[in-house]
């Protein structure tokens, strides 16, 4: 940046000033974005909370000129005197990585696979700073210190040689190689486990706090961004329906789409009785650019909503909602609010005698590469009748290999699994007659709807496999397909559609709807709802709950969630390394946990109060791990 | 990584191609055998059965041994490239093969050159000017390479370079590198058109891929230039899978011009093995079998290790974090 620009900036006046932000498509003229304000002051944190489709990435790529191709964003975005959104791609380099830096959601795929970490990191520092190359080195290793990798093997090293977390860390690091004054943090830590999670974004705090940077982060997570940020802003649908001091927006939200949002999120310090879910799924911008984004999913949507686009309307101190009912429910909210932060106390029942799955001593072996691999060590666990038993665990602590062992994907290398009486070590070794049995006890609601229905067949034709597949009895089977689309939700015509006219939501309703269709006695959900919108999750968590309690099936509920564990399962296992480190009732353990591991995930749920991301362990933890 | 694994790799694979060559080679040996009427048969080619002959014949090649012991002995010679007289010439076999082997290898690298050049270069570019007019022009025109046979394309640049405009010789081989580069400027062009055509579709795909990655936008995003990001990122990562493609490419140039040597009537080893075929020259179809298996083997050898050495991932495959 020239010299020659304006004095340094005060605090009080903001580094960053977008006013009216537009972001639109070329070439058919929809809107992703139709307005954004946003005010953000030297070392302030803010975060823009959204779904997918709110338009939060885009609003990203627009603030450090990176559209993609065929869409525009206008407007203004004041920077140091000049408009960001008018900038050519020559002006663009003197503001992007010096001026304006970005991390992106996914570790994985963010660092160039054939580059070596020290590279990565030396190719990012200043040009004109004329560093000699064993200077450069030590800058990179002084650069990885900040970010708390203090190994220095690290930057001989390719980033898929090193874990996601790592990965973050070395971008985090690459981003502020020329000291940007903002940083825009797209989702840095949603592809990461929770306590990982917990790690970095305690780290973008605390350089945040030691640069005096500002930040901008954009998540989908409330809990996330009232941990992290100084104010919020609530985009839905292309506009912010909602801004406000963190704190504020927390203890009471003014627009019901933030409340849903708060609501339909189960918190994991207590079990509420029934979560208040959002119907529908998010619209796009295009389709309610002429009302409120909000209008129809929303309880109190009345026709003064969708009329025209309510503005933006102060409502205190620092405080903006779009809502235009605001002053006559505002009471309402209120009471809904206050009604769901009421604890539910789960009578501690003694678990019933019969197991519908008894897993004893189970142990998988892989073999890769020479190396043996022990995903699950000694696991014993088992499922009573009528029960809903969670097992929670970061990735690759073995909870999902149980999964598929239980369903006869994987035979276990040793150990013994009995379901319904019937011992099922291999698969392979049992009769048909045992195998159908099995089939029509354990069911599988898998984490990807996307991924598990086929595209080319109707919802209809999905669910009359099933049927049939099991049941040749023939009979009614349209009924059938119309009764079960029914018990999940679905209008009976659901069954001429294909998936890919289904939101991600309809889509893990039928796949739950397909998984019934046998009327099976237990259901094995793997992260049923970590793919889904958080609107919609509270939903399907709804519809389990319902399906459990009518039909009186049992669920083996495998999550990463705590929240959702204690929202859904009676008794819980902690999964850690492949091994149990801990069981009972799921709000004993979580309550009082025994194991130093439960703790340390208790601990690394997001919380709004300021010790979450207190420092500490964290660092000395991101060493050992690696 | 270590030296020592990729060695161990190369190793590994000629002992493959060893052990290939050695199956081919009885493979190719029973030829003789399985041939319509009797081995003296396949070694006469058609000369005239004279009792002098085929006594000469029989002593030459061990026919009244036993089955194995003819195939060692065979064997025995073929190891130091003796594998006999062509039945056509009379003359050696490797001799023969000597001759054309210069020209053909000269055309083959410099086709593989060519189709690196015209189809890495055109694809990338096609994808930079993604959808523009440059880059549908370059596809349109790939299209139109890629469905015309290499001898018709031999005939046309034939017409157009050496008749209308005669600016490159019709025909022979030259002598000397700057003459042969001069006489097999159209044959080659003819032959790598058609797959530089191909190879500039696989290019820009993967091009597109690349840039369309998360890890673009990061360095784009860190404010390096678009021409660092360019050569830095997009290239190295566009060309892995093309690397891969052009393996086999130039054991291919090397035995299938056969029709662009007819048409420039440049003598090469393609021309001999139709030639050797149509004429059951039973000892020429047998060296030119082993030597185009060692040629694909060694090929293919050589774009694995390309590849090795372009990606890291494949060098840490197994021991990564």
């Amino acid at each position: 940046m020239s010299p020659h620009t304006e004095p340094t900036l005060t605090s009080d006046r903001p580094v960053l000033e977008v006013e009216g932000m537009r972001i639109e498509r070329t070439d058919i003229g929809a809107p992703i974005v139709t307005s954004l304000d946003l005010q953000l002051a030297a070392g302030e944190s803010i975060g823009i909370v959204g779904e997918s489709g709110s338009g939060k990435s885009m609003s990203a790529k627009a603030l450090i000129g990176l559209l993609p191709e065929g869409v525009v964003a206008n407007g203004t975005a004041r920077f140091d005197g000049q408009n960001l959104l008018g900038l050519s791609e020559r002006q663009w380099r003197s503001i992007r990585g010096r001026q304006i830096g970005m991390i992106m959601q996914d570790p994985f795929t963010m660092l160039n696979p054939v580059m070596r970490c020290g590279r990565i990191l030396e190719e990012s520092l200043l040009p004109e700073r004329r560093l000699s190359r064993a200077e450069r080195r030590a800058e990179a290793i002084r650069r990885l210190a900040e970010v708390g990798i203090t190994d220095e093997s690290v930057v001989e090293r390719y980033p898929f040689q090193l874990s996601g977390g790592m990965r973050q860390r070395v971008a985090i690091a690459a981003a502020l190689a020329r000291d940007p004054k903002i940083l825009i943090a797209d989702e840095p830590s949603t592809a990461l486990d929770v306590v990982t999670q917990r790690e970095v974004l305690a780290l973008i705090k605390r350089i945040q706090a030691a640069r005096g940077m500002a930040l901008i982060l954009i998540t989908h997570d409330l809990r996330v961004a009232f941990a992290t940020c100084d104010r919020i802003q609530v985009l839905y649908a292309g506009s912010l329906v909602e801004t406000g001091r963190a704190d504020d927006v927390r203890e009471l939200p003014q627009h019901p789409y933030t409340q849903g949002l708060l609501l339909s999120e189960p918190p994991a310090d207590r079990r509420v009785r029934q979560l208040v879910a959002i119907p529908g799924s998010v619209p796009s911008a295009a389709d309610v650019q002429d009302r409120c984004s909000f209008a129809s999913r929303c309880r109190w949507a009345e026709d003064v909503c969708r009329d025209g686009v309510p503005p933006l309307a102060e409502v205190g101190d620092d405080r903006h909602s779009r809502c235009v009912r605001l002053p006559e429910i505002g009471a309402e909210m209120a009471t809904l609010l206050s009604k769901s932060e009421e604890r539910v106390v789960v009578p501690a029942e003694a678990r019933s005698d019969g197991a519908l799955i008894d897993v004893v001593n189970i142990e998988k072996v892989f073999e890769s590469g020479g190396r043996t691999v022990t995903a699950v060590d000694d696991v014993s666990i088992s499922v009573r009748e009528g029960e809903s038993v969670g097992i929670v665990g970061e990735s690759g602590s073995g909870k999902t290999t149980i999964a598929r062992m239980l369903v006869g994907l994987e035979s276990p290398s040793g150990g013994e699994i009995v379901i319904d009486g019937i011992p099922v070590r291999s698969w392979r070794a049992l009769s048909p007659r045992d195998r159908r049995k099995l089939r029509q006890t354990v069911q599988t609601v898998f984490q990807d709807p996307y991924s598990s229905l086929n595209p080319m067949r109707t919802i209809g034709w999905a669910l009359k496999e099933a049927i049939t597949t099991h049941d040749r009895g023939g009979g009614n089977v349209e009924g059938r397909v119309a009764e079960l689309l029914e018990s999940v939700g679905l209008s009976a015509g659901y069954a001429q559609r294909r998936p890919s006219s289904l939101s991600g939501g309809e889509r893990q309703r039928v796949a739950i709807a397909r998984a019934l269709a046998v009327e099976p006695r237990v259901l094995i959900c793997d992260e049923p709802v970590s793919a889904l919108d958080m609107s919609v999750q509270a939903q399907i968590l709804n519809l389990l709950q319902e399906v459990r309690t009518e039909r009186g099936i049992s669920c083996l509920f495998i999550t990463h969630d705590l929240s959702i564990v204690r929202h859904a399962s009676e008794y819980l296992y902690v999964m850690h390394h492949g091994k149990v480190v801990e069981s009972g009732p799921t709000e004993s353990v979580l309550d009082n946990p025994a194991d130093e591991y439960t703790a340390q995930l208790l601990n690394s749920v997001p919380r709004p109060e300021g010790q979450w991301l207190a420092t500490g362990d964290a660092d000395e933890m991101a060493a050992t791990r690696g | 990584m270590t030296g020592r694994a990729i060695l161990l790799m190369i190793g590994k694979r000629l002992v493959a191609l060893v052990v290939l060559v050695a199956i081919l080679s009885f493979l190719v040996f029973s030829l003789v055998h399985i041939a319509p009427g009797t081995a003296v048969d396949a070694y006469l080619g058609g000369k005239p059965a004279t009792p002098e002959l085929v006594q000469l014949l029989t002593e030459r090649y061990h026919l009244d041994e036993p089955f194995f012991t003819q195939y060692w002995l065979w064997l025995k010679d073929a190891l130091v490239f003796d594998f006999g007289e062509s039945t056509l010439t009379t003359l050696p076999v490797t001799d023969e093969i000597g001759i054309r082997l210069g020209p053909s290898a000269f055309l083959a690298v410099y086709a593989y050159v060519l189709t690196m050049i015209l189809g890495v270069v055109p694809g990338i570019i096609a994808a930079l000017r993604q959808r523009k007019l440059l880059d549908r022009g370059l596809v349109a025109g790939a299209v139109v390479a890629l469905s015309t046979p290499p001898f018709v394309m031999g005939i046309l640049l034939l017409y157009l370079f050496a008749v209308l405009v005669p600016i490159f010789p019709a025909a022979g081989r030259g002598e000397g590198f700057f003459d042969q580069l001069w006489h097999l400027t159209l044959p080659a062009l003819a032959l790598a058109l058609c797959v530089a055509a191909f190879l500039l579709r696989h290019t820009r795909a993967s091009m597109i891929n690349v840039l369309d990655q998360d890890y673009i936008m990061f360095a784009r995003a860190r404010g390096l230039s678009w021409g660092h990001v360019l050569v830095r990122y997009a290239f190295r990562n566009a060309l892995i899978p093309v690397v891969t493609v052009s393996g086999a490419l130039l054991a291919f140039f090397f035995a299938g011009a056969v029709f662009v040597e007819a048409t420039f009537s440049l003598g090469g080893i393609g021309e001999l093995l139709v030639q050797s075929a149509q004429t059951s020259d039973m000892p020429m179809i047998q060296a030119l079998a082993i030597l185009i298996a060692v040629l694909i083997v060694l090929s293919n050898l050589l774009a694995d290790l390309a590849y090795v050495a372009i990606d890291p991932r494949i060098r840490f495959e197994g021991r990564s974090a």
